[in-house]
Parts: C-alpha cells; sequence; structure tokens
C-alpha cells in the first residue's frame, strides 16, 4: 500500500519529464503532413483526418466490442505466458539440467517465425479465439521464461552465503535475497512479452479470424480505407504507449531505485 | 563451556594446498587475531570456521551458542538501504520489525553513520560505511562468536580506533568471543588476547603471541611499544618479507 502511494507520489515529476517525448511525437506527426502533401490522400491521409476518423470511431458502440475483444484474447494469451514462463524459468533457474534441456526448445521457440505458428494453429485449432491466444502464447512465452532463467541462474553466491550465515528462514530468503534480484530479470522480460503479445494479436487476428482489431485492419484494407486503418494502427500503439509509459514504466522506477 | 577448537585442519582449492596443519582453541569471551600476508588463506580458514566452507581434512568443534559474520567486501543486499541491511539478522532470529529497526538505528547512529545516512542503498555508500553497515550487521545480533575479515580496513584512523573502543566494550559486556582477521599489527595488538601468525604457501601457523593485560587497561604507549618489539620479531619479518623491502 505503501508503495503504491510513492508510485502516485512520484507520477507528476515522471511525467513531466515526458515534455520531450511528447515534442518528439510532434515532430513525428509533423512529418507525417509533410508526407501526405507530397502523397495525396489515399496513399497517407493527413495527420487531422486521421484523428478526425480516430475520433468518429472511438464514439462508435461496434468499435469499443473490438477493442473488447483483442484486448480479452491479447490479455488471456499474455496472462497464461506470464503465469508459464515464470513459473517454469524459475524452476529451469533453479535445475542446471533443466535450464540445459531447456535451451534448444527455446531456441526453437524464439526462431520460428509468429507467422508459422499462426498457420499451424489455424490447421489445429480453426478460426478462432484459441488460436490467437495459442500464437501470444509460444510468442511471448519464451521471452518471460529466458528471463526468468536468467535472473535464477545469475543470483549471487555470495550473498546466498551471507544469507546462510545469518539462518535466514527460508521465506526471508526468498522475499529478501533471491526477489528482488530475479525481479529485476523478469520484470523487463515482462514488458518485452507484453509487447510482443500485443503485436502478434493484430498479426494473429488479422488472419485468422472475423473479429478484434486486427479483422477491422484487413477489412480497412480491403476497402482501401486508408484512414480507417491508421486510426486503428493509432489506437494500437497509443494503447502500448499508455500501458508502457503510465503504468509499467513507473514500477519499474520505484522497483529498481537500488540500482544506479 | 562454549569454544572453538580447530584440530590438524588441512584445505586444499583444487590441488592447491592453501592450508596446512592448522590447530588453535578460541574460548568463551576471548579475542583471537589471525594476521599474515595478503593470499594467505585467511578468509579461507574463517569460512571453514564459521561452516561456509565444508572441512576437508581435520576437525573444526564448535560449540558456541550462536555466530555472525562480517565479511571482508561486505555483501549487503544492494536493494536494501542501510538500516534494512543492518536489521537482517535480527529479523531472522524473529524479532519485530519495529523493534529490529529501532535496534538497528541505534547501532549506526553509534558507528558514526549519519541519520541522513539510513535509507540510502549501498551503491551510494563511501566504501567505510559499507563496512561500517557490515560490521554493524553482524554485531547487532550479540552473537556468542562473532567472526570478523578485516572489518576496519577501509576506515580512517580515528574511526578505526573508535570502533576498535566499541567493539571491545561490547565483547566485555556480552562475554562475546571473536576470531578477527586484519592485517594491521597495531589493530591485532590493540584487541587480542592471542595473535596467530598465518605464513603463506601453504597457509600454516609459524608462531602464535599472547596478551595478558586486559583490552581496557592497554593504552596508546602499550600498543606502540608492543607493535615495535612484534615488527622486530623473526617470524614476522620473513612471513611479510619486510627485510627486503629495506632501502638500500
Ligand atoms: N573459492 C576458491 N577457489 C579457488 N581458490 C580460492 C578460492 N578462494 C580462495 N582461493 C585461493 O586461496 C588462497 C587464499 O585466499 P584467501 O581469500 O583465504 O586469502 P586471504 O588471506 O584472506 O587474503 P587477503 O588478506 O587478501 O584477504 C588464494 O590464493 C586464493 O586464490
Ligand atoms: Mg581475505
Amino acid at each position: 500500500m505503501k508503495f503504491i502511494l510513492k508510485i502516485l507520489k512520484n507520477l507528476p515529476a515522471y511525467l513531466w519529464s515526458g515534455w520531450g517525448a511528447i515534442a518528439s511525437i510532434l515532430l513525428f506527426i509533423a512529418f507525417w503532413d509533410i508526407g501526405n502533401q507530397i502523397y495525396g490522400n489515399l496513399v497517407l491521409p493527413s495527420p487531422l483526418e486521421t484523428f478526425k476518423t480516430l475520433y468518429a470511431m472511438l464514439h462508435s458502440q461496434d468499435v469499443w466490442e473490438q477493442i473488447d475483444i483483442t484486448l480479452y484474447r491479447a490479455s488471456v494469451g499474455f496472462g497464461l505466458s506470464l503465469l508459464f514462463g515464470s513459473v517454469l524459468g524459475l524452476i529451469a533457474g533453479f535445475f542446471a539440467t533443466a535450464s540445459m534441456m531447456s535451451r534448444p526448445v527455446v531456441t526453437i521457440l524464439v526462431g520460428m517465425p509468429p507467422i508459422a505458428w499462426i498457420v499451424l494453429a489455424m490447421i489445429w485449432f480453426g478460426m478462432g479465439d484459441e488460436t490467437v491466444i495459442f500464437t501470444i502464447l509460444v510468442a511471448s512465452f519464451p521471452i518471460i521464461f529466458v528471463g526468468a532463467l536468467q535472473g535464477t541462474r545469475t543470483l549471487d553466491g555470495d550473498l546466498k552465503e551471507m544469507a546462510d550465515s545469518f539462518h535466514l528462514p527460508w521465506h526471508m530468503k526468498f522475499i529478501d535475497v533471491y526477489f528482488p534480484h530475479i525481479f529485476s530479470y523478469i520484470f523487463p522480460a515482462w514488458v518485452s512479452g507484453l509487447g510482443m503479445a500485443w503485436k502478434i494479436v493484430i498479426m494473429a487476428e488479422l488472419l485468422a479470424t472475423s473479429d478484434g482489431l486486427g479483422a477491422s485492419l484487413a477489412v480497412a484494407r480491403s476497402q482501401l480505407d486508408t484512414p480507417t486503418a491508421l486510426a486503428l494502427v493509432v489506437i494500437m500503439i497509443g494503447s502500448l504507449m499508455f500501458i508502457e509509459y503510465i503504468i509499467l514504466e513507473p514500477i519499474k522506477r520505484e522497483v529498481e531505485l537500488w540500482r544506479s | 563451556m562454549e569454544k572453538l577448537e580447530v584440530k590438524n585442519l588441512n584445505h586444499h582449492f583444487g590441488f592447491t594446498e592453501i592450508l596446512r596443519d592448522i590447530n588453535f582453541t578460541l574460548s568463551k569471551g576471548k579475542i583471537l587475531s589471525i594476521v599474515g600476508p595478503s593470499g594467505g588463506g585467511k578468509t579461507t580458514l574463517l569460512h571453514l570456521c564459521s561452516g561456509l566452507l565444508d572441512v576437508e581434512e581435520g576437525s573444526i568443534t564448535n560449540t558456541f551458542d550462536s555466530s555472525s559474520f562480517a565479511f571482508q567486501e561486505g555483501r549487503l543486499l544492494p536493494w536494501k538501504n542501510v538500516i534494512d541491511n543492518i536489521a537482517l539478522g535480527l529479523l531472522a532470529k524473529g524479532k519485530n520489525k519495529s523493534i529490529s529497526t529501532q535496534k538497528a538505528k541505534e547501532i549506526a547512529l553509534k558507528f558514526g553513520l549519519e541519520e541522513e545516512d539510513f535509507l540510502k542503498f549501498p551503491k551510494d555508500l563511501s566504501g567505510g560505511m559499507k563496512q561500517r553497515v557490515s560490521f554493524a550487521r553482524a554485531l547487532v545480533v550479540k552473537p556468542s562468536l562473532l567472526f570478523l575479515d578485516e572489518p576496519f580496513s577501509a576506515l580512517d584512523i580515528g574511526l578505526k580506533k573508535e570502533l576498535q573502543t566499541h567493539l571491545i566494550e561490547i565483547s566485555k559486556e556480552e562475554n562475546i568471543s571473536i576470531l578477527f582477521i586484519t592485517h594491521d599489527i597495531m589493530e591485532a595488538i590493540r584487541l587480542s588476547d592471542e595473535i596467530l601468525l598465518l605464513k603463506a604457501d601453504p597457509g600454516h601457523i609459524a608462531k602464535k603471541f599472547s596478551y595478558a593485560l586486559t583490552q581496557e587497561k592497554r593504552d596508546d604507549r602499550f600498543v606502540y611499544e608492543e607493535s615495535a618489539k612484534i615488527l622486530q620479531d623473526k617470524d614476522i619479518i620473513e612471513t611479510f618479507e619486510l627485510n627486503t623491502l629495506e632501502l638500500k
């Protein structure tokens, strides 16, 4: 509780530091507008038109339903990877054999292009939620798994010895000695896993479902409705930026104050 | 009677012989120092005595109720501030949070740390401050046996003397026994009932020096005189290779 208060207290200062980011976004929009003036409305609609379309879309019930569907798939897929990736990664990290055995599997998972997974998943599960969720799972699981594994593998033997010399009970050893170290590895992995999940959910929906943001994007493409397509992209990027910079980054800052 | 008894102890790391035939006894309430050249195996010996390393040959009997360790490199938890680091051992013993914090603060102040340092993380502390935190963490649990591995090596002479005085006081009050490693001969003479000279390659005890006068009565003069004496000792000169350093 105290911790959450502290995060909230430091939030204004953190947001203030975001001016630079806002400036660079505005610059980006300026270039976008130049692009529009060069290439015309069909190829690249102006930012103004895009944001107008976005505004109209956000007032339609249907778009929010699509967002809900996509959010649901992304959260279930990411939630499962978070759970399995963290738990299995920790276990693999604690046992040398397990971590050696898991390496080739991880290489295969990381090396396999997500698009190939989508094709396989479509064959296995058909067109629907399962295909999307499965693809997210196989894409973001290995990232989290490796983070957890690295965190456990790199635990400092000297600190373990110190903990033993003070006869720390097992729960203190875990909370005070192991956890903060592991967390400093696993948390960034969660963040990248989340980014991955968000990208994959759109791609899988575009190819394998008839609803969700990805499918809306496919429809916009087939109708050559570029403003809607761009507005959808803005929604996707905007939501990811919100999660990353407004929710995750402040947490990370507080938790990692001890790092230089 | 609690005691620590080391008998015919040998130790190897791989094929390198580190310690050979170490014998000594530390009895209740005594302070035993180990001096010797760098890399001579002092830290290894301390780790063996405290059970952090497994004994391979020979025996170590430790009948002390409790012990704690101040490590040469501090080994503070980087994600905990000064007070939480010091309180670690107390919490491990099941003391409640507010009592532990209170005691940690008291001892921190006593060791010359200031209130404004209390919430700092180890990365923001000087070398000497880290050492004091590590020393405080070991001492605050009032163990019956204390292992100290060069606890004062990064302190200025003023602080060093102050902490030595605290150490003597607390060890007398609480009847704490101490196994102490140092490079500083004067420090060893001020604190110890007995000094073991650990000669290198492989580490073995070349000589023992005993001091009967109680620590509170040892003034500067005593320390200087004894230091001068010990520095002329043949074994000390040989062990630290003092003669080869003489200016031509
Ligand atoms: N874990 C280890 N594995 C292999 N060799 C080791 C290990 N720990 C120490 N040694 C070796 O043992 C020897 C003694 O080391 P030790 O740390 O006990 O020396 P020391 O007397 O404490 O030195 P210093 O005064 O510099 O702290 C050194 O040669 C060192 O290289
Ligand atoms: Mg040492």
